[in-house]
């Protein structure tokens, strides 16, 4: 199992708790939707996830390795995308994403070949030297769709990256992800929005802490839509 | 190894690109110090005297007397104005990617307080410049012994910077490192008159002074610019940047608070 694994995790904020005995586990090549309201506690888990808090109890693999035991290479394997905004806005997209690969060693040729790589991938190459203040929000979260993935990772995490974007932006970059995810990347998607999961994709619902469902999307919908399901699910008390 | 290198590059890079991108930053920062050295020391002349202490050997001009403790108020506000950046790139979201690099933390955040050092230096250099241009002038091999004097004072004062940053939790409250930190700092210091003078007001105010890590540096950096070198004051500067670093290293650590303010 490589790509992610989250046991017996609980995180509180002195006494609310944010997060109670939350487990799951995503293979690799999976792309996992993590449905939840706001509020549920996706951030808590993210911020987890990416070692930006520590949990006093429960364990987080990511691809094999223990993040409390071995932080750096799991960070290593790890490419985040924040709901927050983390470009700087008065760099280049690819002053951005220089200034992202030297925060993971990369140099040289090697990192001039990755940053070519990712921005066809992302199909931004032709904004590689506009400020990231100019671009638009659908191509501000390519580039850093395109950040996360330059330094190969095996685990990629996005917490609402559609956050703020029009319907042709979210469709473009929700149909990217799949992509990554049947090229082999394990994938976490954070969001609210039950249209972005699809039918095959493995769904956790997450809701007042604690997991609520977990399977996959046309299992948990049964025979209403998804949107119907996880409005039944999260209405009744966890 | 390299890879510790290439981040350090990058890092001190950016910090170095931010700062020409806001020459506005640049200009103030060499003016405040300008002030105080071009009015507020022509005013205080008559005003003051001094007796020769070391490490000066004759009698010497309050305009003289208050460059070391000038450059010191560069770094001061310096490493309080790379405070604010780090709050900013908290609010802003970008501290998170520096944080979740698999790079160890604390390499992250000293290439941080490296990048803000230089910078320091690069202002304090202009000061000594300009005040050079109007006659306060000082040893020319001064002016090259004081850089490990303004590097080990620098990263104090960074230090210092880097742990509030760890401990305010919004921008909007970083006026109170103005009244609460920068100021008392400055004025409780060596800087602007002796330490024997403060003595002949307020022996408590002396006292206070004379445990200021901020007085430790800034003797530092003025026996440093006459090629000498105070033991003590190096001694006292080195512990305040190890104690602010460890703490500041503590806050910033998943397990401290720093991050956590903006989760």
């Amino acid at each position: 199992m490589n790509g992610i694994r989250v046991a017996g995790l609980t995180y509180r904020y002195g006494a609310k708790t944010a997060l109670d005995d939350v487990s799951f586990s995503v293979a690799q090549g999976e792309f996992c939707a993590l449905l939840g309201p706001n509020g549920a506690g996706k951030s808590t888990l993210f911020n987890l996830l990416t070692r930006l808090f520590v949990a006093p109890g429960g364990q987080i693999e990511i691809a094999g390795h223990d993040l409390n035991t071995a932080p750096r290479a799991a960070l290593a394997k790890l490419g985040i995308v924040f709901q927050q905004p983390t470009l700087d806005l008065d760099l280049t997209v690819r002053q951005n994403l220089t200034y992202f690969a030297a925060l993971h060693g990369l140099s040289g040729r090697d990192r001039v070949r990755r940053i070519d790589t990712v921005l066809d991938r992302l199909d931004i190459a032709d904004r590689a030297k506009e400020k990231a203040r100019t671009l638009n929000g659908g191509h501000r979260r390519r580039t850093e769709i395109a950040r996360a993935l330059l330094h190969d990772p095996a685990v990629l995490l996005l917490d609402e990256p559609t956050v703020g974007l029009d319907a042709a932006a979210r469709a473009a970059i929700t149909d990217h992800v799949h992509g990554l995810a049947s090229d082999g990347t394990t994938v976490l998607w954070a969001t609210h929005l039950a249209d972005e999961v699809r039918p095959d994709d493995r769904l956790v619902v997450l809701h007042q802490a604690k997991v609520l469902a977990d399977g996959r999307a046309r299992d948990v919908s049964g025979d209403r839509p998804l949107q119907q399901a996880f409005l039944d699910l999260t209405a009744e008390p966890a | 190894m390299s890879g510790y290198v290439t981040a350090l590059i990058a890092i001190v890079t950016r910090e170095a690109l931010r700062f020409f991108h806001q020459r506005e930053r640049f200009v103030a920062a060499l003016v405040r110090p300008l002030v105080w050295l071009l009015v507020f020391a022509a005013g205080f002349r008559a005003a003051l005297g001094l007796s020769i202490i070391p490490p000066y050997q004759t009698y010497i001009t309050y305009e003289t007397y208050i460059v070391p403790g000038l450059c010191g108020m560069i770094l001061l506000f310096n490493g309080m104005q790379s405070s604010l950046s780090l709050i900013y790139d908290r609010e802003m979201g970008s501290m998170k990617l520096l944080l979740t690099s698999p790079l160890p933390r604390w390499w992250l955040l000293m290439c941080k307080l490296l990048g803000a050092t230089a910078i320091s230096i690069l202002q304090v250099y202009a000061f000594l410049a300009i005040a050079a241009a109007f006659g306060i002038v000082m040893p020319a091999m001064g002016y090259v012994a004081v850089l490990p004097a303004l590097v080990v004072a620098g990263l104090m004062l960074g230090s210092l910077g880097l742990l509030l940053s760890s401990f305010i939790k919004q921008l909007e409250n970083f006026a109170g490192v103005m009244n609460f930190v920068i100021f008392p700092m400055f004025f409780l210091s060596s800087a602007l008159y002796p330490l024997w003078k403060m003595a002949e007001s307020s022996e408590l105010l002396h006292d206070i002074c004379a445990v200021n890590p901020f007085t430790h540096a800034v003797e530092l950096i003025r026996f440093a610019l006459y090629l000498q070198l105070n033991g003590p004051a190096l001694g006292w500067t080195v512990l305040a940047a190890g104690l602010f670093t460890t703490a500041a290293l503590w806050g910033y650590s998943p397990e401290g608070t720093g991050i956590r303010r903006k989760g």
